[in-house]
């Protein structure tokens, strides 16, 4: 159990996270390593066990407030969980989820915490994660030494698990105190119907926070008809509401894959590459030479998006 | 409702992040500093709160590299208390000591609500908002993009992928990690700025930070292994444009 590695799966409506894969992968490696096993806590969907994998046990919790999820129930269970089991390390995507419960275990079970892990490794005693910061300009290389440890990782730094036996299947009881609760689930918000679907789209021509004001956005919009194309955004754009949430690429938008993405005043902060890196054709304009974009962009320019989108428009139309 | 907002000062990434020596931490000396772009819409969010429904917003700094001028920035917005808590040193001031020393803070206060940044460009041992609750005991919910108070409780939406969002019921005193304020962050003007810095109005207060610390070492930073980079087209506008549109035309979904 010391050795052990513990997944927390990330799931929402009955869905697990294409991530809750990469983490069990992983961690069956570094259990590998730490001579434990791969555990995975899966809380308020047993019904989700049977689909997954590659793990050696998951640990269901089952009980009405983990059913939607709340930040103070899943807490609590999680809590309960590690201090039962006391894991080497405990692995947290970083999703809405992960933001959420990762640094309050940290605090909460005593163990130190690296955030935004896009590499894992076992090193003698020490778990020795690499993890993105400063917008993904840098990494750091951090050691967590002692005998207990939590990462929250960036989705798609691993390979999924790859099949493997179905692991046996543990009921944990919940905690005490589920049904004394601060926080209540009130209601599921949808996204609102009928605008277009941008991961449907052969071209998206998309703009971010250098696009300075919302009557700028105008200009792209005659090149994004001239194309063909909907205007999809960065965060920035549709956090100060320029744009409907829906045309939000990234982590905490949707994840896309044109044929051709072309990106305009668009940095590159690992959350929006995290849901665009694998269109086909990346063509970016930012005028910061050393924007992260242009790392995972095909073809790049440094000029005034306001001299080269009427350009492009010109020549389209 | 006496709402909370700490901030804290990143460096600004436009500008190059030089090493230091031992290339465990940025070259702070020559770096500029600016308002860690989340807490500024954590402020943004608890002056709404504060209009909807009366109350107070106290902002809280750090002691970081130019933190006065964001917190004068925030009582220009409409902030009631500006405190600067000191003690914490120089270098890389890491979430687990700050949510430690502002759980110091807090104590000599009556605090409804805390509303902080979800995130930091450099919270490598994990963000605020959680840390800070589980110090606290109180309950906790980040990704927020929007707060609603009442008498004891309030209705946050969290946010997930793809435009879905949750509203959930916290009763108070609560920890709320704001990823976007409703509306965008309101600018000051340079005047009321330079009023609120001169009227003298932030507070200072010592912390000790003790129960703070993040155990981990970071052995080195780096720069990421670059697995490609753009090809760089140069030229005018026109010579740019003429070329984008023939690699757009090669993927075969222009007419």
């Amino acid at each position: 159990m010391a050795n052990d590695i513990l997944v927390l799966a990330d799931h929402l409506r009955g869905q697990l996270s294409d991530t809750t894969a990469e983490l069990v992968g992983q961690a069956k490696q570094l259990a590998g390593a730490t001579g434990g096993q791969a555990v995975v806590a899966l809380l308020g969907a047993p019904d989700l066990a049977g689909q997954i994998t590659g793990a050696d046990t998951v640990l269901t919790v089952d009980h009405p407030t983990l059913t939607d999820y709340t930040p103070e129930a899943w807490e609590k269970t999680l809590l309960h969980i590690v201090n039962e089991r006391q894991p080497r390390l405990v692995l947290i995507a970083n999703t809405t989820i992960g933001m959420d419960l990762g640094a309050g275990l940290s605090a909460s079970w005593g163990a130190p915490l690296v955030a935004y892990a896009v590499r894992l490794e076992a090193e003698g005693g020490d778990i020795v994660a690499t993890a993105q910061v400063y917008g993904g300009k840098l990494l750091a290389e951090v050691a967590l030494g002692g005998d207990k440890g939590i990462c929250t990782v960036v989705a798609g730094s691993f390979p999924a698990a790859a099949g493997g036996a179905n692991p046996s299947v543990e009921t944990v009881a919940p905690p005490p105190g589920l049904d004394d609760l601060r926080t209540s689930f009130l209601t599921m918000v949808e996204p609102e119907g009928g605008d277009v679907d941008i991961t449907a789209a052969d071209v998206l021509v998309s703009v971010g926070r250098g696009i300075g004001s919302q009557d700028n956005l105008e200009l792209v919009q005659e090149l994004a008809d001239a194309i063909g194309a909907p205007l999809s955004a960065s965060r920035p754009v549709t956090d100060a509401g320029w744009l409907p949430k829906t045309r939000q690429v990234g982590k905490s938008g949707l994840k896309v894959k044109p044929k051709v993405y072309l990106t305009f005043g668009i940095s590159g902060a690992p959350e929006h590459l995290e849901g665009m890196r694998d269109a086909e054709l990346i063509i970016a304009c930012n005028t910061d030479a050393a924007a992260p974009i242009f790392d995972v962009a095909h073809y790049g320019t440094t000029l005034d998006l306001f001299d080269l989108v009427p350009a492009i428009t010109d020549k389209v139309g | 409702m006496r709402i909370v907002v700490p901030i804290k000062q990143t460096p600004d990434l436009v500008e190059e992040l030089e090493l230091n020596d031992d290339e465990t931490d940025v070259d702070r000396e020559f770096l500029k500093f600016v308002l860690s772009e989340w807490d500024d819409q954590a402020i943004e969010e608890a002056l709404l709160v504060k209009e909807a429904g009366g109350g107070e917003v106290i902002v809280v700094g750090f002691g970081d590299p130019d933190v006065e001028l964001s917190l004068a920035t925030a009582m220009a917005k409409g902030a009631d208390r500006a405190v600067n808590l000191t003690g914490l040193g120089d270098g890389w001031i890491d979430s687990h000591t700050r949510a430690a020393a502002l759980a110091e803070w807090l104590k000599g206060q009556e605090v409804d609500l805390v509303l902080a940044g979800v995130q930091a460009v450099d919270d490598l041992d994990g963000q605020l908002p959680p840390l800070l609750a589980a110090m606290l005991g109180w309950p906790h919910v980040g990704v927020v993009i929007g707060v609603e108070g009442k008498d004891n409780t309030i209705v946050v939406s969290q946010e997930f992928g793809g435009g879905k969002a949750t509203r959930l019921e916290v009763k108070l005193p609560a920890v709320v990690g704001v990823q976007a304020a409703r509306q965008p962050p309101r600018y000051a003007s340079i005047t009321r700025i330079r009023q609120a810095q001169q009227a003298g109005g932030i507070e200072e207060a010592s912390v000790s930070a003790a129960g703070g610390g993040a155990g981990i070492t970071v052995r080195r930073l780096f720069e990421p292994e670059k697995t490609g980079h753009a090809d760089m087209l140069t030229g005018s506008p026109e010579e740019v444009a003429d070329r984008i549109v023939e690699l757009v035309r090669s993927k075969g979904v222009l007419k």
